[in-house]
């Protein structure tokens, strides 16, 4: 909301300038977004005359001017522009030679196609004016300045002292959706007001008891045939209306608040509606059939033109101001085009009306039309509201002598509002705030709003004004004096209870689990819970129903984000191909987050989501991951698979080979019983995402892994006895696994087996074709005793004859 | 027989003479041995008239002592001299650099999480999470917000069905707590939210929130101002001043908005990269929870009040760690990520 300073200390009598205005303002709640000071920086640039125009003897678009800029010499300026619009008799802004334009654009004096230009004519543009702003005569070339300047400015003259914008302070605020009174330049001179406790000026109307010879009922009669909609529709009639442009100081103040001056009677209901909040519409009352106004809705499929020249089709809960015949206006939004204001109009019918706040936001909606009138009837226009903005109209077209307004008025209010009053208990707003302030000096700050307030035993009943539409509750109140009280004001203090934080289970460990990801070289990844359908067909696993089981968006912002996702390897893999398309070398990494079920709905019929947990990498020249002395494969990722499974108390992740998964390797990966997957990625994925090398990823069920999560850990006592170790190498056949000779060696290993660790693998020289060559370190002990050569010989050789019976294996060098 | 004084100067001289440790060993067997010469001159008092062998003894024994002395001076000798060389030989190239010990980086959205989150658990307050795929009811409804509330429109918010969406915020997480569990609340939610922004160096449409809740007997708006200007000293130091701008959230009231002073410049560096030379930068929103939210639990709004705060996950990081473009995070570019380890 663009609020011109000038314009609104109209209304707030004070003695003193104010500074410090924007931020005392910030601190009580109008938030700023921007100060802008019109003309600021602006200099030598002077008001002159344009005395003849020729065109330019080299140019088809360019003219030459000869300018009065009232020079000491008498002499007239030659400056050519490219501008349309300069014509002999008008009145131009001169940058003469030496000066300066908004954002420091120097003008000099030089030859433009061969011919002497000792300046530059100016457009409103060019002086800071938005292009929205700019009367349409000047728009597309120079500032054509107002007629009443001939009158009032001097020839070389401060253009902007003539045009009284000298330092004009512009302030933008940030309006929140709950505060529509502050649309409006009134409604921040009552803050303004509020906040320094300075007197607030009334607005200046015209009442409806004025001697005229005719009146207003004589023109019109109002009826609303829907009041649930249209709780009041005032009719105020001018005659004798001429159309022209408006005067200097409201075109000024209109395009300061941003809105581009059009001519006189658009500008005063566009004046009334930045002034008050109030949307105003008026009638060329020609076209009124009958001179009747009815209020109703349109029937189903009814077009209408508007004054834009669209038709749009209606529905019957558009509400439609009609007259004897016909649609003339969608109320609320935009008028029609035959009832609009023309230049040979001569009576007008002025509309202030207070609509449903609901019907016009649908209808605007429906119609995809936001006009200025329908995005405030959306936030709420009081009808107490409308007979002040009626008779503000009526003044100002007094006051610019545009017509001649008659007395009375067609004002059809079936109910007429209540005034709301509020209490307020004294005590509970210093419960909410944590002060200790006096029921009266509350009173005091309520009525610095322009609140009536009775302060009755402890309590106060607050009348606030009917524009105040946001005040309806107690709470409502403690915040009016919290913030003219002042935040700043408030003591910190500190809040006395013995509650003391709790972890729930999950996010502790998450936070192991990060521990020992990062700890074993994986950086932690986040990406976006929303993902593209597609990533799902790129893992292979289109055909996966547990995978394409997507909760869908309806508005995503684009195919990419348009499922939640139910897997975390397509991001992963997303993430490793954009790592290596940019040549980053070693890539490890992991994620923890949520995936997405629609399928599976919670109780209260949501979809289901599942914390996951994404582990992957690559190794890309350079040296190698983590510099293990080890390829990058598998095992380096079951490594720290398996360091997962420890921190957790899960001993030994339980590994079956899985050879169909079409995102998978099929010779390398394996299902995490009950918990996931792990592999290699199947070539083809990788092609897919363009990734020119080996890929080693896990996903599992965080879920389900910190559900069966041991955490707590007792302690074992410290071996006494020495263990006795022996290393032994087997030939085993190709095909017998290395888990299936371990779960031999600790079945038959016994109680002082105390570990198996497989060191060496190899095939080659000295070992058949179709065999290898597994050599294991076992430790055994007993906790209370020595062991025995003898003994440990004995359970050695029990294994040796199981390895050989059960799976082929013998003692290599036996 | 030799006496031992004659013994003792002739193992003086070898000891000396000894080219190394192990050549003192042999000198140590020759006389100090079992079979040694000194001690075999014990073995020989039987040979002594009985008045003479105390002070034989004596000799004997004084004699082994010193020798022994001589001997293990010596060896320590030759000792230091051989670990003096063989350090020297050991000497390493100090600047050579140091093997690769595998280190990843947390998240720098985990980070910050951590750190906000830890700061609030510090103060009592529990983690408690909701989920991501949010109803019409928690995310809006039950928090206040008008039926006409704009941020419910299909342009602002991510819909699945009518009634489900992906959450704007962390604070129907509020309401699905005090549905659960009585007062006093003290709860610190942390997590994904979503708007319908298009990405850009400022905007993404998921990003991060924790949000703080506590609701009790006596909760003041003081107590709020006390709670975030302690947090705000101790995430961006104990310098730091906040103000509290009155704001409008539906589901507090009174509501304010939180700067807090600059930190990098204190207002004084007109080209900051961090308040712009305003001296003040947006932190959070926060507020007294509103009694139609307590009501919505049930809740005795005459005897519980309680406030609420908000805080953007990826704002904060960005601030203290002067990222400028949010979408880095998401890109996951590991140079990115290690800077943070």
């Amino acid at each position: 909301m663009l609020v011109p300073v000038s314009w609104m200390e109209e209304y707030v009598e004070s003695r003193f300038a104010h500074p410090d205005l924007a931020e005392r303002m910030v601190l009580s709640g109008s938030n700023i977004e921007s100060v802008e000071v019109i003309g600021e920086g602006t200099e030598g640039v002077v008001i002159g005359k344009v005395e003849d125009v020729w065109d330019h003897p080299d140019s088809d678009h360019l003219v030459v001017c000869k300018v009065d800029v009232g020079a000491d010499d008498g002499q007239p300026l030659q400056i050519v522009t490219g501008a349309p619009n300069v014509r002999a008799g008008d009145f131009v802004p001169v940058a003469l030679h030496g000066s300066t334009l908004p954002g420091g654009v120097r003008i000099k004096k030089g030859k433009l196609r061969g011919v002497e230009s000792a300046g530059m004519i100016c457009s409103a543009q060019e002086l800071g004016f938005d292009d929205k702003v700019v009367p349409l005569a000047s728009k597309d070339g120079i500032w054509v300045l107002p007629e009443e300047l001939k009158q009032e400015a001097a020839l070389g003259q401060d253009a902007l002292e003539a045009l009284s914008l000298r330092q004009a302070e512009v302030i933008d605020f940030e309006i929140t959706p709950n505060r529509p009174d502050c649309l409006s330049v009134y409604g921040m001179a009552r803050e303004y007001a509020a906040v320094y406790d300075l007197p607030l000026q009334k607005v200046e109307t015209l009442a409806r008891d004025i001697p005229t010879d005719q009146s207003a009922e004589d023109f019109v009669k109002v009826s609303i045939a829907k009041p649930d909609l249209c709780p009041r529709y005032i009719a105020r009639v001018a005659t004798d209306v001429v159309i022209r442009e408006s005067p200097w100081w409201m075109q000024r103040r209109l395009m300061l608040a941003g809105m581009r001056p059009i001519n006189n009677i658009v500008d005063i209901t566009n004046y009334v509606m930045l002034e008050l909040g109030h949307p105003i519409h008026a009638f060329d009352i020609r076209e009124i059939a009958g001179g009747e106004i009815h209020v109703d809705t349109a029937a189903p499929g009814e077009t209408f033109t508007t004054l834009d020249g669209a038709e749009r089709t209606l529905t019957e809960d558009t509400l439609l101001i009609k007259d004897g015949k016909r649609g003339v206006a969608i109320a609320g939004v935009m008028g029609g085009l035959n009832s609009e204001i023309r230049d040979d109009t001569k009576t007008i019918l002025i509309e202030t009306a207070s609509f449903s706040e609901d019907s016009i936001r649908k209808t605007s909606k429906r119609l995809g039309l936001r006009t200025e009138a329908s995005s405030r009837y959306e936030k709420g226009v009081p009808a107490e509201l409308s007979q002040i903005a009626s008779d503000r109209v009526c003044y100002l077209i007094d006051l610019t002598q545009s017509g001649k307004v008659l007395k009375g008025a067609s004002d059809c209010y079936p109910a007429p509002q209540a005034k709301r009053t509020i209490i307020a208990r004294a005590a509970r707003v210093n419960a909410v705030l944590g002060t200790d302030l006096p029921a009266d000096d509350m009173a005091g700050l309520l009525k610095r709003l322009g609140m009536e307030v009775e302060a009755k035993g402890g309590q106060l009943l607050v009348t606030p004004p009917s524009v105040r539409v946001d005040l309806k509750e107690e709470i409502d109140l403690v915040e009016e004096v919290a913030r003219i009280y002042g935040y700043d004001k408030l003591e910190p203090t500190e809040h006395a209870d013995s509650v003391a934080a709790q972890v729930t289970g999950s996010w502790a460990v998450r936070d192991l689990l990060r521990d020992v990801l990062t700890g074993a070289g994986f950086s932690e990844i986040q990406t976006y819970s929303f993902v593209s359908p597609a990533g799902v067909e790129l893992i292979g696993a289109a055909g996966d129903p547990e995978k394409t089981d997507f909760v869908k968006l309806i508005n995503p912002l684009g195919e990419e984000n348009s499922v939640m996702r139910t897997t975390l390897l397509p991001n992963m893999l997303d993430v490793l191909a954009r790592n290596f398309n940019r040549g980053n070398a070693d890539c490890a990494l992991f994620e923890i987050g949520n995936t997405f079920h629609m399928g599976q709905k919670t109780a209260e019929g949501l979809p289901t989501e599942r914390l996951s947990l994404c582990a992957a990498f690559y190794r890309k020249g350079g040296p190698q991951l983590f510099r293990s002395g080890k390829d990058a494969d598998f095992f380096l990722l079951k490594g720290a698979l398996e360091k997962v499974f420890a921190k957790l108390g899960l001993g030994a992740p339980p590994l079956a080979p899985e050879e169909h998964s079409p995102t998978w390797h099929p010779g390398r990966c394996a299902l995490v019983a009950g918990y996931g997957v792990i592999g290699e990625v199947h070539p083809d994925v990788l092609a897919r995402y363009g990734i020119e090398e080996r890929v080693c990823a896990f996903e599992l069920d965080f879920d389900a892994l910190a559900a069966a999560a041991a955490l707590k850990r007792e302690y074992a006592p410290l071996p006494k006895h020495p263990a006795a170790t022996r290393d032994i190498a087997l030939l085993a056949p190709e095909e017998v696994t290395v888990g299936a000779l371990e779960g031999v060696i600790r079945e038959k290993g016994g109680k002082t087996l105390e570990s198996c660790g497989l060191f060496d693998v190899y095939r080659g020289k000295q070992v058949p074709e179709g065999k290898k060559s597994l050599a294991f370190s076992l430790t055994f002990r007993a906790q209370d005793r020595t062991l025995t050569d003898e003994e440990v010989n004995k359970t050695l050789s029990r294994i040796l004859k199981s390895l050989e019976s059960d799976c082929g294996a013998i003692l290599r060098d036996a | 027989m030799k006496r031992p004084e004659e013994i003792f100067e002739e193992a003086r001289a070898l000891i000396e003479k000894a080219a190394d440790g192990a050549a003192v060993e042999e000198l140590r067997i020759r006389y100090l041995g079992k079979k040694g010469e000194l001690t075999a001159l014990l073995r020989q008092v039987g040979e002594i008239a009985p008045e003479e062998r105390k002070a034989f003894g004596q000799l004997v024994n004084k004699a082994k002592s010193d020798v022994e002395q001589l001997i293990t001076e010596r060896k320590k000798a030759f000792e230091q001299a051989g670990q003096g060389l063989r350090l020297k030989a050991e000497r390493i190239d100090v600047t050579e650099p140091g093997r690769e010990i595998p280190a990843g980086a947390r998240h720098m959205i985990t980070q910050t999480i951590d750190e906000i989150v830890g700061i609030f658990m510090s103060m009592g307050y529990s983690v408690t999470e909701g989920p991501e795929v949010e109803t019409v009811f928690y995310n809006f409804d039950a928090l206040n917000a008008s039926p006409n509330h704009p941020s419910r429109d299909l342009s602002d918010t991510f819909y699945i069905t009518e009634d489900v969406l992906l959450r704007t915020q962390t604070s129907p997480v509020q309401v699905r707590t005090l549905l659960a569990q009585k007062p006093p609340v003290k709860i610190i939610s942390p997590g994904r939210c979503f708007r319908t922004d298009t990405p850009d160096a400022t905007h993404s449409p998921m990003f991060h929130q924790v949000e703080g809740l506590l609701v009790d007997e006596g909760v003041t708006m003081t107590d709020l101002k006390g709670t975030l200007d302690a947090f705000a000293k101790r995430i961006f130091g104990a310098g730091v001043k906040t103000k509290f701008r009155p704001h409008f959230f539906p589901f507090t009231e009174p509501s304010a908005e939180v700067d807090v002073s600059c930190f990098l410049c204190g207002g004084e560096d007109p080209s900051c990269r961090v308040c712009h030379g305003s001296g003040w930068i947006e932190l959070l929103g926060c507020g007294m929870v509103h009694p139609n939210v307590l009501q919505v639990a049930d809740i005795d709004t005459e005897r519980y009040t309680g406030f609420a705060f908000g805080l953007g996950v990826e704002r904060t990081a960005m601030l203290k760690h002067g990222i400028d473009d949010i979408r880095l995070f998401y890109e996951n570019d590991v140079r990115f990520i290690a800077q943070f380890y």
